[in-house]
């Protein structure tokens, strides 16, 4: 399947490691951690407060406020506009973040 | 000398932001270009990010002759001192400050520094540009919650700048211009586009046909995205409308069904199609909270501008997006217009049309077109009809359709400040933002500015301590 990689002739330096809860996954220099999430396949990682249901990107331009995140154990990040590094951590975040 | 030079502060470096800066620094003016991304280029232009090493970035984009000629202007200015570019500055809020008698206006813009937003910077100048452009608009309907559906813009913001997709099998959906360089853009990156569904019918494009074929250029840019969408063997839907997104922790499928002349789902017509993403958008709204501030006149949701694109604030200049949804050639000559209007009063002349008469006539004939389009492309009439009592209509606070409807019909909530207040819905994360509309049209009590007091969250530290930082030194 041709991706958007192949289609823009992307050329990234090596990919490096951080944690979603724990588990290793691959992250790309450049990358956001919403591009991160998505390349590994998952598309949900937040709980919202009251009904606990599951959200991940949805306007992707730090308008909605739908993606927030915890990195390194700073809740309510934008997931669509943080840059990653090598081995940060990000956790789902339930609810607030600061309950947990 | 460049410090006694006048100082403009142009807001977002977009299409309008960017032509803005060139017209400006070529006549004279310091420009400060604030901007909240990494790399210029606002959403139209969006860069993946440099790391990215894109080589062949031009493949997602449209009109990247533009974009290189704008960007190779704007080099030359900042290495020639003229021009600085703060990139990564989320403008909170933008500041009339009291100057000597006789001094003129002065501004002080406040911003948010890196990706989170936590450090202050501050720019003081003598006027300011707003170029802040828009956002999607996207109506309720049962299911829009799930992870898997995103705004068409933003499937196109991941892609262009992360060259990411978010699933294997997309549907795009809704109305407007913007669904379709988002449909190719997914089939050209090996998304399975599995349909196009807006809600216009042909019908209302030939009710429209003369002021659209006034624009032959836009005409073939359709003509081209059409084309490319049967070679990626996408099936176009016009005059029907997602009326459910299914799934349990993420989306599996969409309902679709057709539409009647008056804008209902007809009965019996839904059919269900398989997809992990939905890429839907009903049209865009113009980010106006820093002119709010200020204190600019809007109408309806639109910056007032006159003919040089100055509000009726003295020392504020409004282009592009804010001043109206029009796309990006429109926002290239109201930024054009706007610079060299800015650049003009700043040096303490009368500004001569005459020199920018041809953005004047491209400006006339774009909002025309874009009028068209507009009256084309209205969301289905009985769309709240879709919303059922428990659609989640507040994604920040998750406030339902029933809980809007029953602040009017129980309550007696006569006006969007009241439903607020008694439901939460737009007091959350995004203010208002992406439910705005949608609560406005479930109550029918019609859209008003929300004079947000800050266009984005502010840490209070900061808030306690702003207008004491240094301006942020320039040394050209």
């Amino acid at each position: 399947m041709r991706s958007p990689r192949d289609l823009a002739d992307a050329r990234p330096g090596p990919a490096f490691t951080v944690t979603l809860d724990g588990r290793e996954i691959e992250a790309l220099p450049g990358q956001t951690v919403a591009a991160a999430l998505w390349t590994a396949g998952i598309t949900s990682w937040r709980t919202t407060r009251g009904a606990g249901r599951p959200r991940g990107v949805f306007c992707g331009i730090g308008v909605c406020f739908d993606c927030l995140v915890t990195v390194n154990d700073r809740p309510n990040q934008r997931a669509c506009l943080v840059p990653l590094n090598p081995g940060d951590a990000i956790r789902t975040q339930e609810g607030t973040g600061h309950d947990e | 000398m460049t410090s006694e030079r006048p100082h403009l502060a142009v807001i977002g470096a977009g299409p309008a932001g960017l032509a803005a800066t060139v017209a400006a620094a070529s006549h004279g003016v310091r420009v400060t270009l604030v901007d909240a991304s990494a790399e210029a280029g606002g959403q139209f232009y969006r860069q993946p990010a440099a790391e990215l090493r894109a080589r062949r970035p031009q493949a997602l984009h449209h009109g990247w002759r533009t974009w290189e000629l704008l960007r190779d202007e704007l080099r030359t200015h900042v290495r020639a001192g003229l021009v600085r570019h703060l990139s990564d500055h989320h403008v909170w809020c933008v500041e009339r400050r009291r100057t000597a008698a006789g001094a003129g206006p002065g501004f002080t813009v406040h911003a948010l520094l890196g990706p989170e937003q936590q450090d202050p910077a501050e720019v003081r100048a003598d006027a300011v540009l707003l170029a802040t452009g828009g956002y999607e608009k996207v109506l309720p309907f049962p299911g829009w919650t799930l992870p898997g559906v995103v705004t068409a813009g933003g499937a196109q913001a991941m892609l262009k700048g992360t060259l990411t997709v978010g699933g294997r099998t997309a549907v795009v959906a809704g109305t407007g211009p913007l669904l379709l360089p988002v449909a190719t853009g997914l089939a050209a990156a090996g998304v399975d586009v599995a349909a196009l569904v807006e809600s216009a019918a042909p019908k209302a494009f030939v009710r429209r046909a003369r002021a659209l074929a006034a624009e032959p250029g836009k005409v073939a840019e359709g003509a081209r995205y059409a084309a490319e969408l049967l070679g990626h063997r996408v099936r176009l839907l016009a005059g029907h409308t997602v009326v459910e997104a299914h799934g349990a922790e993420r989306l599996e499928a969409v309902t679709v069904a057709a539409l009647d002349p008056d804008g209902r789902v007809r009965p019996g017509t839904g059919r269900r199609i398989p997809c992990d993403t939905l890429a839907v958008g009903h049209g865009m709204l113009p980010h106006t909270d820093l002119a709010e501030t200020l204190g600019c006149r809007l109408d309806g949701p639109d910056v007032h501008a006159d003919d040089e694109q100055r509000t009726d604030v003295p020392g504020v200049w409004a282009a592009g997006e804010t001043t109206g949804i029009g796309g990006a050639a429109l926002a290239l000559a109201e930024g054009h217009i706007a610079g060299r209007s800015a650049a003009a009063r700043l040096h303490g002349t009368e500004p001569d049309p005459d020199e920018w008469a041809a953005a004047t006539r491209t400006r006339t004939r774009l909002r025309a077109f874009f009028a068209a389009l507009d009256a084309v492309h209205a969301p289905p009439a009985h769309w709240t009809e879709q919303v059922t009592d428990d659609t989640v209509v507040c994604r920040c606070e998750e406030v339902t359709g029933g809980e809007i409807r029953a602040a009017v019909k129980d309550l007696g909530a006569a006006d969007l400040r009241t439903v607020k207040l008694l439901t939460r819905a737009g007091m959350g994360w995004c203010q208002g933002r992406v439910c705005g509309p949608a609560v406005a049209g479930l109550t029918g009590c019609g859209s008003t500015a929300s004079r947000r007091p800050f266009a984005r969250p502010v840490p209070l530290g900061v808030l306690a301590r702003a207008g004491e930082t240094e301006d942020l030194e320039w040394n050209p």
